[in-house]
C-alpha cells in the first residue's frame, strides 16, 4: 500500500484531450472534478439571485423588481442551490474520494457516471432558459411558486412551471443513476479486505444518502409528472373539481423533500468526522454508533414528511404522530453531535481551514437543528409557519450545515485533487468571513420570523427595515467573500506548493496513500486491507 | 487494447460519447414538449429530432454493451456490478409505481370521502358528485350525450382478468426460457422467449382495445376526475413499461437466435427477466387495486 506502487500501473493515458477528455470521460476523478466545477458555478448562479432579493428587501417597498420577478428568483434561487449546487457537490466527493477510499479501481459503472453528470447541464438550462426566453418575449419567466411547486398554484403558472418540472425529471434520473452506481461501487468494489464495518464513514454515509434518494426521487418524478397532466391533459389530481386535492401534492412532494434535506447532509456526516479525525489526530469515536445512527436517520426520514404542513389541516392523530416521529430524529442526531465532539475531545487540534469550516459547522449545523426541534412542535410551528425563522432554520442546516460542511471538504481534499497547497490565509480569510457575515444574515432573520414577517413576500412592515437592511447588507458581505473561495480554488488548481501524499499530519485512509494528485487511473490492482 | 482482463482487474471502457449526445437529445425532446404543448410551432420539429438521437445513442451504446459482452470483457466481477444495479433500478421503478397506487389510495380514501361530507348545495363545481368511481367535474361526456351522474368502473373480470392471465402467463414462459439456457437447451430458450414476447404483445393489444373501449363507450377518460386520472396513468404508465419489457425481451430474443448467452454467464437475459417479473408484479398491484376493489 505504498504510494509508490500506483504510480507505475499509470501506463495508458489514452483518453482524449481537451474539451473532449471532458465530454467523454469515463474516469471518476474526471467526472468528479466536472461535478464539483459544475457545484461551485451554480453555487454562484444561485447565490448572485438571492443577492437581487436580498438588494429588494434592503428597504420596505418595490424598488427593483416587480413581485413576479422576485417570486421567480426565490423558487429558482432554492432550486438551484439544493439541485444544482449541493446535490453535485456530494455527488462530485463521492466519485473523487469513494473509489480512493475503498482501493477501487473506478466507479463500477463508469458510463452509467458520465451520463449522470452530463444530465445535470441540460436540466440547469430547462431550469434557467425562461429567464431568457422572456426577454424576447416568450412566456412569462421562470417557475414562481417557490421551489415546492405546491399545486393549485402550479397549475396556474406559466410555462415556466413545465420547463422546471422537466429540469427535475432529468435532475432525478441523474440523482438515480448516481445512486445506482454509489451503491453499487460500494457494494462490489470494495478492496480485499475491507469489510462492511472497516469502509470510511463517508462510504456508509453514502450508501444511505444512496438509498433514500432511490425510495424517494421516483416519487417526486411521480409528483411532477401528475402536475404536468393537471396542467395540460386534463387530469384532477390535485383539483377538488374531480375529487383530487391539492394537499396530495404536498405529501408526495415531501415526501421526497424531507428525505432530501437528510440526501444533501448525510454526504456531510460521512466525510466532516474523518476531517475532525484527522486535524485532532485521534482516531473517531463511536464509528458504531454512527454507522446506526446513520442508517436510523435515514428510516426516520422516510416517515416524518407532513411536519412541513402542520398548518394545512390535518387530523389531530396525524399531527401527532409527523410531530413524535420528527422529534424522535433528534436522538440519533445527538448520537452524532456527541460523537463528533468526542472524536476532538482532548484531541491534540490544529486548526487548518478545513477544521476551522469543520468547528465552526458543528456550531452552526447545531443552531440549525436545535431551531428544527421547535418547528417540529404542532402548538408552535402555527406561530412560526411561513415565516422568516423558517428561512433562518433552514439556511443554518442548508448553507451553514450543507455548504459550509461542503465547503471543509473541498480545503480538506483540494491539495490531494490538485497536488497543490491552497492559501491558506485566504483559506482562514474565507472561512471568518463567511461565519461572521452568514450569521449576521441570518440571525436577524430568526427575530424577524419571531415578530411576524412573512416569508416569500417582496415588500414589508415598517418595523421590520432596520433587520432586512442588516440582513441584506450582510449577505453581500457572505457573498461577495464567497469569490475569496473561487481564487483559492483556482489559484490551486494552477499552482502552489507541491502538497505531499498525506497532505495533512493526522490523515488516515487509503486515500492518502496515493501520490498528489493521484494518478489518471488509481488502484487498477486493489490493495489489501488488514 | 490495453484493457488485459484477469480476475482481479475491472473493465473500465474507454471514454465515450454516447450519454452526452444522450442527454442533448434528451434537452431537445423535452424542450420540444414544453414549446408543444405551449402551443409554439417550433415544438414537434425538436421532439422528433431529440426522440431520433436518444433512440440512436441508445441502440449504440446498447450495440457496445453487446459487443463487450461478446469480446469477453465482463467477468464474474463485473456480471455483480450489473446484477445489483439493476436490482437498484427496479427499486427505484417500485418507488415511482408507489407515488402514483398513494394517488389513487389517497383520493379514494381520504379526498372523495371528506370531499362528500360537504353540503351539496355548497359546492362549486357543477355537477360533481363524490363518491367513487368519480365521474368528475361535468359528469360522464359521451360524444354529444352528456350524463350528470356516476361513472361506471372499468369491470375487471372481463379484458383486465384476461391480462392477468395473459402476464402471469408470459412469467412462466420466461422461467421456461431461463431453465432451458441452464440446460443448455437452446430450442427451448427461443421457444420460450418468443411465447414471452408474444404474450407481452398480445397484453398491449387487449389494453388497446380496453382504452378504445373506455374512450369511445365508457365516457371514461383521462378527465374523468380521480377515477380517469389515476385509471389511465397507473395502466399507462404500467403498458408502457410492458412495451419497453417486450423491446427488451425482443433484443434478447434476437441475441440468442444468434447464439448469446450461455448457462453461466448472461445477465443480459435475467436483467430483462428480473424487469418482466417486476412489471408483472405491477400488474397485480393493478388489478386488485384498480380494477378489482
Amino acid at each position: 500500500m505504498s504510494s509508490t506502487t500506483a504510480a507505475h500501473h499509470d501506463e495508458h493515458h489514452d483518453h482524449p484531450t481537451g474539451i473532449m477528455r471532458w465530454l467523454t470521460t469515463t474516469n471518476h476523478k474526471d467526472i468528479g472534478t466536472m461535478y464539483l466545477t459544475f457545484s461551485l458555478i451554480m453555487f454562484l448562479v444561485g447565490g448572485a439571485m438571492i443577492l437581487a432579493v436580498r438588494a429588494e428587501l434592503f428597504q420596505p417597498g418595490l424598488q427593483l423588481m416587480k413581485p413576479e420577478f422576485y417570486n421567480q428568483l426565490i423558487g429558482v434561487h432554492a432550486l438551484v442551490m439544493i439541485f444544482a449546487a449541493l446535490m453535485p457537490a456530494a455527488t462530485g466527493f463521492a466519485n473523487w474520494m469513494l473509489p480512493l477510499q475503498i482501493g477501487a479501481p473506478d466507479m463500477a459503472l463508469p458510463r452509467l457516471n458520465n451520463w449522470g453528470f452530463w444530465l445535470l447541464p441540460p436540466a440547469a438550462i430547462l431550469l434557467t432558459l425562461p429567464f431568457t426566453l422572456a426577454l424576447f418575449g416568450i412566456g412569462d419567466g421562470a417557475i414562481a411558486t417557490g421551489w415546492t411547486f405546491y399545486a393549485p398554484l402550479s397549475i396556474q403558472g406559466g410555462m415556466g412551471v413545465d420547463f422546471a418540472i422537466f429540469s427535475v425529471h432529468l435532475l432525478g434520473v441523474s440523482s438515480v443513476l448516481g445512486s445506482i452506481n454509489v451503491i453499487v461501487t460500494i457494494l462490489n468494489m470494495r478492496a480485499p479486505g475491507m469489510t462492511l464495518m472497516k469502509m470510511p464513514m463517508f462510504a456508509w454515509a453514502w450508501l444511505v444518502t444512496a438509498f433514500l434518494l432511490i425510495a424517494t426521487i421516483p416519487v417526486l418524478a411521480g409528483a411532477v409528472t401528475m402536475l404536468l397532466t393537471d396542467r395540460h391533459f386534463g387530469t384532477h389530481f390535485f383539483d377538488a373539481a374531480g375529487g383530487g386535492d391539492p394537499i396530495l401534492f404536498q405529501h408526495l412532494f415531501w415526501f421526497f423533500g424531507h428525505p432530501e434535506v437528510y440526501i444533501v447532509l448525510l454526504p456531510i456526516w460521512g466525510f466532516m468526522p474523518q476531517i475532525l479525525q484527522t486535524f485532532s489526530r485521534k482516531p473517531m469515536y463511536g464509528y458504531k454508533a454512527q454507522v446506526i445512527s446513520l442508517w436510523a436517520i435515514g428510516a426516520l426520514a422516510l416517515v416524518v414528511w407532513a411536519h412541513h404542513f402542520f398548518t394545512v389541516g390535518m387530523p389531530v392523530p396525524a399531527l401527532l404522530y409527523f410531530m413524535y416521529s420528527t422529534m424522535a430524529i433528534s436522538l440519533p442526531l445527538a448520537v452524532l453531535f456527541f460523537c463528533w465532539i468526542a472524536t476532538i475531545w482532548k484531541g491534540s487540534l490544529s486548526f487548518e481551514t478545513p477544521m476551522l469550516f469543520a468547528t465552526g459547522w458543528i456550531v452552526l449545523f447545531g443552531i440549525g437543528g436545535l431551531t428544527g426541534l421547535v418547528l417540529a412542535d404542532v402548538a408552535a410551528d402555527a406561530q412560526y409557519h411561513h415565516s422568516y425563522f423558517v428561512v433562518a432554520h433552514f439556511h443554518y442546516t442548508l448553507f451553514a450545515g450543507g455548504m459550509m460542511g461542503v465547503m471543509s471538504g473541498v480545503y480538506y481534499w483540494l491539495p490531494k485533487m490538485t497536488g497543490h497547497m491552497f492559501n491558506e490565509r485566504l483559506g482562514k480569510l474565507h472561512f471568518w468571513l463567511t461565519a461572521i457575515s452568514f450569521n449576521l444574515t441570518f440571525i436577524p432573520q430568526f427575530f424577524l420570523g419571531l415578530a411576524g414577517m412573512p416569508r416569500r413576500i417582496p415588500d414589508y412592515a415598517l418595523q421590520f427595515a432596520e433587520f432586512n437592511a442588516i440582513s441584506t447588507v450582510a449577505a453581500f458581505v457572505l457573498g461577495l467573500s464567497q469569490l475569496i473561495f473561487v481564487y483559492n480554488i483556482v489559484s490551486c488548481a494552477r499552482g502552489g506548493k507541491k502538497a505531499t501524499d498525506r497532505v495533512w499530519e493526522g490523515a488516515e485512509g487509503l486515500e492518502w496513500t496515493l501520490p498528489s494528485p493521484p494518478p489518471y487511473h488509481s488502484f487498477t490492482e486493489q490493495p489489501t486491507v488488514k | 487494447m490495453s484493457s488485459t482482463h484477469n480476475a482481479n482487474h475491472y473493465y473500465v471502457p474507454n471514454p465515450v460519447a454516447y450519454p452526452v449526445i444522450l442527454s442533448a437529445g434528451l434537452l431537445a425532446l423535452a424542450s420540444g414538449f414544453i414549446f408543444n404543448i405551449n402551443n409554439f410551432p417550433a415544438g414537434k420539429g425538436m421532439m422528433i429530432a431529440g426522440a431520433l438521437v436518444i433512440l440512436g445513442m441508445i441502440f449504440k451504446w446498447m450495440g457496445s454493451v453487446i459487443a463487450e459482452c461478446q469480446n469477453g470483457l465482463y467477468t464474474k466481477w463485473e456480471d455483480k456490478s450489473f446484477r445489483v444495479g439493476m436490482i437498484v433500478f427496479i427499486c427505484s421503478e417500485v418507488a415511482f409505481f408507489a407515488a402514483f397506487f398513494g394517488a389513487l389510495f389517497f383520493m379514494r380514501v381520504i379526498s372523495i370521502p371528506e370531499l362528500a361530507s360537504f353540503d351539496p348545495q355548497f359546492t362549486m363545481y357543477k355537477d360533481f358528485v363524490a363518491s367513487w368511481p368519480s365521474a368528475g367535474p361535468g359528469g360522464v361526456v359521451l360524444g354529444k350525450d352528456y350524463v350528470v351522474g356516476h361513472l361506471n368502473p372499468m369491470e375487471a373480470w372481463g379484458l383486465p382478468a384476461l391480462n392477468t392471465f395473459i402476464l402471469l402467463t408470459s412469467g412462466a414462459t420466461v422461467t421456461w426460457a431461463h431453465w432451458g439456457l441452464l440446460k443448455n437447451n437452446r430450442k427451448q430458450l427461443v421457444l420460450g422467449l418468443f411465447l414471452t414476447v408474444a404474450l407481452g404483445i398480445a397484453f398491449l393489444a387487449c389494453q388497446a382495445v380496453e382504452y378504445h373501449h373506455a374512450y369511445t363507450e365508457m365516457g371514461l377518460t383521462l378527465g374523468s376526475g380521480a377515477y380517469g386520472a389515476s385509471f389511465f396513468m397507473l395502466t399507462g404508465f404500467h403498458g408502457f413499461h410492458v412495451m419497453l419489457g417486450t423491446l427488451m425481451l425482443i433484443v434478447i430474443l434476437l441475441r440468442s437466435i444468434k447464439g448469446h448467452f450461455d448457462a453461466d454467464h448472461h445477465f443480459g437475459f435475467e436483467g430483462v427477466a428480473w424487469y418482466w417479473h417486476f412489471v408483472d408484479v405491477v400488474w397485480l398491484g393493478l388489478f386488485v387495486f384498480v380494477y378489482w376493489l
